[in-house]
């Protein structure tokens, strides 16, 4: 392992995640940019608790140890807003008062100005995925999996460093699902973001083709280390 | 998380001193001059004398005893016809007819609610036109007391007509939670009827969320006065009025025993409440041993039936009385025992409301400031308590809803002395402040739950593309709640529009509303004034339900996730 490495990506120092004194889950790992760490486990294994920590939206009521590290700046005791690490839910959440062409738009940072350009941008992420044109409708006017596609344009467009992915393919059709794993592992490759993507399905996993860490399970194979890395 | 966490609720905090700041001022302001105790008026030496003189009056067993009877019954017949209801109808076609015309209802004030029903059953009221003469024989109004009877029974209905509503949309409120439709069908499955599934398997879950609204219910009803001065007895009459009229007494040491009988009335209203506790407990009881025999009630289309009649009989009351209100403040001259006006004119209703201006504008101010005040106040506290993720806590609950749990004369006798010795007496900014004390509570009531539901997760994924906290509330929280946030705007107005008590006492006379106004016109036997007095009352929290409704399909015209459905 090169220094420089250590420095780049996401790293869970150390993480432990407690609910009324009991542990629910502990880990300790690094994923390298452009990677994907898949997390594994049953329901009730603590993996959501382990994205609001990550992300920042832990409830207080859960007790959290370890440190969050992005590209060497620690984010443990920073706001959501300021972690820059982008979040894809099991469902699309697109803001159902905003168009479509809004909802992009919104995240793009404030620091971009001029109406145009941000339009131009939203417009141009629509069209990379294949949905040009579709910057006025409604957003519960498109199907499952063209929201889908928008909300994962909505999270890049933020800029994000990392990219959190809560079981984002489990409200997909099957048949769609194959595509949109793809086109998010390929552009998560192509901005080099490190990936923490939780699922039930192990056929995620297998797309994802980086590491798989069991929740709850010990043994030393068990992804989370640096030695199952290919 | 530790950034979050070190600065102090802010919010949380000033909600608990607006509460129960004036509460307790307000009773400490109450009960020092009960025991003698009140320096601005050069009462200086504390005393039993004021409960002497207070017990020495005639006639006040009989008040007390008025204002614990009508009010306790009021009240548990109110819940027994919403539950019946609930539990009969509930998940039909009628269920759902039957709440649309109750809805509205909510919103009729008190005060305009009884003068409509006086309107109704009065000796000279259109029930004995209707039959008079050709079968009553009747070319006079009869010498009977069917208003202000002396057991309260006129009173008894205005109060259940009014709060039958009430308890049904907090029932309504309360059942709507996930997989209650699994459990009506469970209870079927295991062959229970439709009634009995509802009071031994989804009454035990939702109750807890009914019982504050009754306890603030007995507590308002044992000690109402509006309702009182309109259709109760007058001799003597029910404890919370005969206080007003100590009160407003020109000998001013009737002030100090009106404060003695304002305790009394916090006794009375306190007594209620706990011989309601004792009977929930036995029906408690009642309800689960019933559930360990195994009877299953499967024959009930006679209760149902039996159930859906109060519930009629109140919306066609209702329904009767805001038409006669409407009749009434358009009638010309309307002779007994005619069953219709003889003339109608518009003229003098115009007339009446120009010179309505005053009081109407003094209306729309309250209701306005106190909605957009306490609306604000509620939103404030609802994103800085989900900011901190802080669950409902029950503490915080407990005191936003105290000014409804106890009876309103009680503190407000205080809080008046405080006004008036704070220069503040009988200004708009004082009754404004009154009317936030008794309307913040019911936004909070109808923002929270809207609140709480809304998915968490919108809020992560905007806080995770960086956007800003107030960003978030501004952009998203604000426009998808827009809806439930404007006929929380709308509750308020309609609260703040039926607050008689605090106008009448924080403003002494000097701030008047249409709802003031009413009841003094309505107690004087101005028919045609009263009614359209009535009618305003009626028309401004109407009017807000109905803008509360439009906007929103108007700014969300293009996105149907966020329109009305059915």
């Amino acid at each position: 392992m090169h220094a420089d490495d250590a420095q780049t990506g996401l790293r869970l120092h150390n993480v432990s995640v407690r609910l009324d004194g009991r542990l629910l889950l502990a880990i300790d790992c690094h994923i390298r940019p452009g990677s994907v760490l898949t997390l594994m486990g049953e329901s009730g294994s603590g993996k959501s608790s382990l994205l609001d920590f990550i992300a920042g939206h832990l409830r207080p009521d859960f007790k959290a140890e370890g440190r969050v590290v992005l590209d060497g700046e620690d984010l443990t005791a920073r706001p959501a807003q300021e972690r820059h690490i982008g979040l894809m839910f099991q469902s699309p959440l697109l803001f159902p008062h905003m168009s479509v062409l809004q909802n992009l738009a919104f995240a793009i940072p404030a620091s971009v100005k001029g109406r145009l350009l941000r339009r131009e941008m939203a417009e141009q992420a629509l069209l990379d995925v294949g949905l040009a044109g579709f910057g006025a409708r409604d957003p519960i006017t498109l199907s499952g999996g063209q929201q889908t596609r928008v909300a994962l344009m909505r999270t890049l467009l933020a800029e994000p460093r990392a990219l959190l992915l809560d079981e984002p393919f489990s409200s997909l059709d099957q048949s769609r699902r194959a595509g949109m794993r793809k086109l998010v592992f390929r552009l998560a490759k192509a901005k080099e973001l490190p990936v923490l993507l939780v699922t039930h399905d192990r056929e995620d996993a297998d797309a994802a083709g980086g590491m798989i860490h069991w929740l709850g399970r010990d043994d030393p194979g068990n992804g989370c280390t640096d030695k199952a890395q290919p | 998380m530790i950034r979050q966490g070190g600065k102090p609720d802010v919010p949380s905090v000033l909600i608990a001193l607006l509460m129960a700041g004036p509460v307790v001022a307000g009773l400490a302001g109450t009960a020092l001059p009960a025991f003698g105790y009140l320096p601005v008026l050069g009462f200086e030496t504390f005393s039993l004398q004021p409960f002497q003189a207070l017990f020495a009056e005639p006639g006040l067993a009989t008040s007390a005893w008025i204002s614990f009877s009508t009010g306790l019954v009021a009240s548990v017949l109110s819940l027994a016809i919403v539950l019946v209801f609930m539990a009969g109808w509930y998940g039909t076609r009628t269920f759902g007819r039957v709440s649309r015309f109750l809805s509205p209802i909510l919103s009729i004030p008190h005060a305009a609610a009884a003068i409509g029903l006086a309107f109704l059953i009065a000796p000279s009221g259109f029930f004995v036109r209707l039959l008079s003469p050709w079968m009553t024989g009747w070319d006079r109004p009869p010498d009977l007391l069917i208003l202000n009877d002396p057991d309260g029974f006129a009173m008894t209905l205005g109060l259940v007509a009014k709060e039958v509503p009430f308890l049904f949309l907090m029932t309504l409120a309360a059942m709507n939670r996930p997989h209650l439709g699994a459990y009506f069908k469970a209870g079927a499955t295991l062959g229970y009827g439709r009634m009995a599934t509802f009071f031994l398997i989804i009454l035990p879950q939702i109750y807890p969320l009914v019982r504050l609204p009754m306890l603030a219910v007995i507590a308002y009803a044992t000690s109402v006065v509006d309702v009182a001065e309109i259709l109760g007895p007058t001799t003597p009459r029910p404890l919370a009025p005969q206080l007003i009229v100590w009160m407003n007494d020109p000998d001013l040491s009737m002030r100090l025993m009106a404060s003695a009988g304002a305790l009394l009335q916090l006794t009375i209203s306190a007594l209620a409440i706990t011989f309601y506790l004792v009977l929930e407990k036995f029906a408690g009881i009642a309800f689960k041993s019933s559930a360990l025999t195994g009877k299953r009630f499967r024959q009930d289309r006679n209760g149902q039936i039996a159930s859906l009649l109060p519930m009629l009989l109140i919306l066609v009351l209702m329904a009767l009385s805001t038409g006669l209100l409407v009749l009434w403040s358009v009638a010309k001259s309307w002779w007994f025992p005619a069953a219709f006006p003889q003339v109608l004119s518009i003229d003098r209703a115009v007339n009446a409301v120009l010179m309505a201006g005053p009081a109407l504008s003094a209306t729309l101010t309250l209701a306005l400031l106190s909605g957009v005040f306490a609306t604000a106040l509620t939103l404030w506290l609802l994103e800085a308590r989900g900011f901190r993720k802080k669950r409902d806590s029950k503490k915080l609950k407990m005191l936003i809803f105290l000014p409804l749990l106890l009876p309103q004369i009680g503190f407000l006798f205080g809080l008046q002395m405080l006004f008036l010795a704070t220069g503040l007496g009988g200004t708009l900014t004082s009754v404004l402040l009154s009317h936030l004390i008794f309307v913040f509570p019911y936004a909070f009531l109808a923002l929270s739950d809207p609140w709480n539901r809304l998915d968490p997760r919108y809020e992560k994924a905007a806080a995770s593309l960086g956007i800003s906290r107030s960003m978030i509330f501004w952009k998203i929280q604000l426009p998808l709640l827009l809806r439930p946030v404007l006929v929380t705007l709308a509750v308020c107005i309609a609260i703040s529009v039926g607050q008689y008590l605090p106008t009448l006492m924080i403003g002494g006379g000097r701030i008047e509303t249409v709802t003031t106004e009413s009841v003094a016109l309505a107690s004087g036997g101005n028919r045609q004034y009263a009614a359209l007095y009535g009618l305003l009352q009626l028309l401004v929290p109407l009017a807000g339900f109905t803008l509360a409704a439009l906007i929103p399909n108007l700014v969300h015209r293009n996105r149907s996730a966020l329109q009305m459905r059915g």
